[in-house]
């Protein structure tokens, strides 16, 4: 380009022009600021508080803690149910390893079974807030527990927690009435409040446990805290502590419960003892028993199958469930039962042959004394326990007094307050019968009834309270486990099903059956004159019930045959009869004679009335409060 | 000496040591005052992460050197040089198209054996507006129709190309710089306003040569709700954010957001999230009046250059550096679509950093060159 061209270029005016392109790009440029500012002023003023809740709740989590569970004391302040750290293997499914990997990481440090694998693999399927822990393994021993720790920093979301569980220190005498907690299932969730039960690992299963779950579970805590976009907890914020369980101190004495479960010795069988003045259940023995422990940390398959494969039954809590004839402790009721229709009287008298017929040369109804007891009334009856006395007192009554009568004391429902699962045994009726059997009752039934044999059927529980009313002359109280909540008295919104006072129309046949169960034990004939020499009155009743097979216990095995054949021995008793302060019923199965549970019964009486323990017992003294 | 505080400064201004050393040092403090404020802000957006900010330092620093190089060398030099900078640079360019190196779908690099990989598409952010510069300097002003088409090719032949690497947000700017010499060149408003027109034309082409991750930013801008998790995810926190910072912030390294991580990319094209968070909406008007500092100054050395060159130079290179920030703002606020601008001198990373400082060191020539009068 020539230099003479540019002469004829108007610099001035390219400047200019170029100067104003300038200034409408600086408008522009303050025109584009003035967006920016107006869409900031829109998200930060306007949308403020929008914004703010969102990255609030982007921020902030709520994570629920488990209250720790109200701890279950006796009667003393021993404690039955204890809370005890310990360590579990838990694991954030979003930040760990894929299951393969995860499993060939862990398999080497810790032994994990495969139900423990299968268990967590359930888990992961259920719902869950995301990057919540799952817990793999429970009760880590210290050994496990150092082994994991090393390796930690290897093993993304796998951490090690701590965490309260349940424990029982005496184990197996204690199990079927306390119960035991075990893993929730999504079966248990379903009738929880699933929120409050987020990160709680344990619910109650059976017994008191079960029973008072939401009594003893508490209220969880919330805290709110601060998350990062991994979810990770980076502070807390807010937080509402845990309100613990509320504790609970039940009737029972521990060092009772102990004592009448060894006293069973290798016996199975049952022990029930009331307070008969309140109802409160001081002992209630199933044995075998099995360690509850075992379900808090998580029983295998194997050990599971072996306490249900058991022929013992250790997982069969038989003081609510175990279905027994009465036998011989059912005949005090049955002779009140007699003198309140007016089919029997104290002066009346009666020969006892060695059998009883409903017909003559009809079929003979056996006393268990051969020669019979000869000339005797009903006090005599009961002392000796003249089988044929019953058998023709109950076939003049027929069944439908003696099930009126009965059920007053509780047989044939499920009575006691607050345990589940209790069994309601069998009191036969007119209708039962046609309704099971399609067959009218027919007075042969009724005789068999007459000694508490038959179709009827009861459980140590509803004998116990029965023995418990006669002891308090009437003054039925239903039996109960737990005394206090929170040192607050327990109470039950239907109060009509607590107590009831059963009258008579005489009502001093109380006192005289009571002195006729007393003279069982100080007469020289009476069935319970073993038990003679004590400071206190004992009234008691005798029994001894033919074998009722379990229905699920039928194999044939030639070692056991023997004594499986052997009658229950049962023993009901009350002490000190004049005022009783506790009332005792007695099973053990195939025990033969009524001499084993009375003599058990004496030993309580003597160890609740006068603290007569043996001295392995004082360690449950120095437990207490 | 008992002087008003103004003529103080401008005696400070013209003092004889910048002269010498051809440093603007208007320019200067207000880039030192941006990057002071940038610093600041990429503490807590590195979630305090000293050693990153030692890194940027490290980058503003190198950025600061170069720029005072290039403040030294007279405009004419840079005149001349232009057409074989760009020429230069277009082959460098077919070169990253046939041999360039990448990640994430995108040839952006090209590596020098046995050296460092380098990206020709920031240095064309350069070299563009100095082309068109060129190509005005000996040409009467307004352009004709004739020019302003040889320009608009000149401009789309390596805007095109980068746009096919793909790097729209580079593209874009490369675009822009050349259409804003073309601008101060004096186009006329017949031409922009009919430009205008037929964008809706080019926008639909435009869509059709986008790669699928491309038009999927642009969907999720349109609609970020559409996919909270995935692609949306960005926008809506970074919205989040801002909004709850609210007028005054919550207060400097409070920002749940950032400290936390829902900010995504934070300490780069994210970061004026962390500020508007921690700062509210206070702060970041003081970083846009950082921001108009420099800009202002920028125009001002335009319109006062001593030749047509000059001023379309150094006019281009501010309005560009403004569209930076625009762009970046705009995304990260959800009025633009997200594409991969950082927020000058205040963003972490490397490369724009320098080409930035680059520019305002051929700006400071400008400045500092001028003959006496």
């Amino acid at each position: 380009m020539g230099k003479h061209q540019q002469v004829f270029r108007n610099y001035r005016q390219e400047h200019a022009l170029t100067k104003r392109r300038v200034i409408v790009a600086a408008i522009f440029v303050l025109l584009l600021v003035g967006v920016l500012m107006a869409r900031l002023f829109y998200l930060q003023v306007m949308e403020y508080e929008l914004y703010q809740t969102k990255a609030d709740d982007n921020r902030v989590m709520l994570v629920t803690e488990p209250p720790p569970r109200g701890l279950i004391y006796d009667r003393n302040g021993v404690v039955l149910a204890d809370n005890r750290p310990i360590h579990s293997l838990t694991v954030i499914p979003e930040r760990a390893a894929r299951l393969p990997e995860l499993k060939a990481l862990l398999n080497p440090l810790i032994e994990i079974t495969e139900e423990e694998w299968a268990d967590y693999e359930d888990r992961l399927k259920d719902y869950r807030r995301p990057y919540q822990s799952i817990t793999l393994k429970t009760q880590l021993t210290d050994e496990e527990w150092s082994r994991v720790s090393v390796d930690l920093y290897k093993l993304d979301g796998v951490q090690v927690e701590a965490q309260l569980t349940r424990y029982y220190p005496y184990g197996e005498a204690f199990a079927h009435a306390i119960g035991y907690v075990g893993r929730i299932t999504s079966k248990d969730l379903e009738r929880v409040d699933r929120l409050a039960y987020q990160g709680a690992l344990f619910i109650g299963k059976t017994g008191v446990e079960e029973y008072y779950e939401s009594t003893l579970f508490g209220k969880p805590g919330i805290s709110k805290v601060e998350v990062n976009a991994r979810g990770r907890i980076m502070s807390e914020i807010e937080r509402q502590n845990p309100t613990p369980g509320q504790n609970l101190h039940l009737y029972m004495d521990a060092r009772l419960q102990q004592y009448a479960y060894d006293l069973l010795g290798n016996y199975k069988g049952s022990v029930v003892a009331i307070d008969p003045n309140n109802g409160g259940v001081l002992a209630m023995v199933s044995k075998p028993g099995f360690d509850p422990n075992l379900f808090v940390r998580g029983i295998s398959v194997a050990q599971y199958a072996d306490l249900r494969d058991d022929k013992r039954l250790p997982l069969f809590n038989r003081a609510l469930r175990g279905g027994y004839p009465p036998a011989s402790t059912i005949k005090p009721f049955m002779g009140l039962a007699g003198l309140e229709y007016g089919f029997a009287s104290w002066t009346e008298q009666y020969y006892a042959r060695g059998y009883y017929q409903i017909n003559p040369n009809g079929r003979r109804y056996r006393d268990w004394k051969r020669g019979g007891h000869g000339w005797i009334d009903l006090e005599r009856s009961i002392i000796e326990s003249v089988d044929t006395y019953y058998y023709q007192l109950a076939n003049k009554m027929g069944i439908t007094p003696i099930h009126t009568f009965l059920s007053k004391f509780g047989f044939g429902q499920s009575s006691i307050l607050d345990l589940n699962g209790a069994s309601s045994g069998l009191l036969p009726s007119n209708e039962w019968k046609k309704a099971r059997y399609k067959e009218p009752w027919y007075p042969g039934d009724s005789v068999n009834v007459g000694i508490g044999q038959g179709f009827m059927v009861a459980t140590p529980i509803q004998i116990a309270t029965a023995n418990a009313a006669m002891a308090a002359r009437g003054h039925m109280y239903y039996p109960r486990m737990v005394q206090t909540i929170n040192d607050m008295p327990a109470t039950f919104e239907d109060n009509e099903g607590v107590e009831h006072k059963i009258t008579l129309k005489d009502q001093r046949n109380w006192e005289r059956m009571v002195v006729a169960m007393e003279k069982v034990v100080t007469d020289a004939h009476g069935t319970g004159r073993r038990l003679q020499g004590t400071e206190y009155k004992i009234a008691g009743k005798t029994g001894t019930g033919q074998v009722f097979s379990l229905a699920d216990d039928q194999e044939y095995d030639a070692n056991s045959l023997d004594k499986r054949l052997h009658d229950h021995a049962l023993f009901i008793g009350f002490a000190p009869a004049d005022d009783p302060k506790i009332a005792v019923f007695a099973i053990f199965e195939n025990g033969g004679s009524s001499a084993k549970p009375a003599d058990l019964t004496k030993a309580l009486f003597d160890a609740y009335l006068y603290d007569n323990y043996p001295a392995e017992y004082d360690y449950f003294k120095e437990q207490g409060r | 000496m008992n002087m008003p505080y103004y003529e103080r400064i401008i005696a400070f201004t013209n003092a004889r040591l910048w002269r010498l050393t051809h440093v603007d040092v208007l320019l200067l403090m207000a880039l030192l005052l941006l990057m002071a404020g940038g610093l600041t802000i990429l503490y807590s957006a590195s979630g305090q992460d000293v050693e990153m900010v030692e890194r940027q330092i490290f980058r503003l620093g190198v950025g600061m050197v170069i720029c005072l190089i290039l403040a030294q060398l007279p405009p004419k030099y840079m005149r001349r040089a232009s057409p074989f900078l760009f020429v230069v640079i277009v082959a460098l360019l077919v070169g990253v198209l046939l041999f360039g190196v990448g990640a994430k779908g995108a040839q952006r690099w090209l590596q020098i054996p046995g050296g460092p990989r380098f990206q020709p598409s920031e240095l064309m952010k350069i070299v563009m507006p100095m082309m068109v510069a060129w190509y005005f300097a000996n040409r009467p002003l307004p352009p004709s129709l004739k020019e302003i088409v040889t320009v608009l090719v000149i401009i789309a032949v390596p805007s095109l190309m980068v746009a096919k690497q793909p790097d729209l947000g580079t593209a874009l700017l490369v675009g822009v710089s050349g259409i804003f010499a073309l601008f101060l060149a004096g186009i006329g408003w017949r031409y922009i306003l009919g430009a205008a027109a037929v964008a809706p034309a080019a926008a639909y082409s435009l869509w059709h040569v986008m790669h699928d991750y491309q038009r999927q930013r642009v969907l999720t801008f349109l609609n970020p709700e559409s996919d909270p998790l995935g692609s949306g995810w960005n926008i809506i926190q970074s919205k989040t954010a801002i909004g709850s910072g609210g007028l005054y912030g919550k207060g400097y390294l409070e920002g749940t957001q950032a400290q936390l991580n829902f900010l995504p990319e934070s300490h780069t094209d994210f970061i004026i999230a962390v500020l508007a968070e921690e700062f509210g909406m206070l702060g970041c008007a003081l970083l846009m009046c950082a921001y108009l500092l420099v800009i202002a100054r920028g125009l001002y050395i335009a319109a006062n250059a001593e030749d047509n060159y000059a001023r379309l130079l150094a006019g281009s290179i501010t309005l560009t550096f403004f569209v930076y920030m625009f762009v970046n703002i705009g995304m990260v606020s959800g009025i633009l679509p997200v594409v991969g601008v950082p927020l000058p001198l205040v963003s972490y990373g490397g490369t724009s950093i320098i080409t930035i400082m680059a520019t305002f060191g051929i700006l400071m020539s400008i400045q500092t060159h001028k003959r006496a009068r």
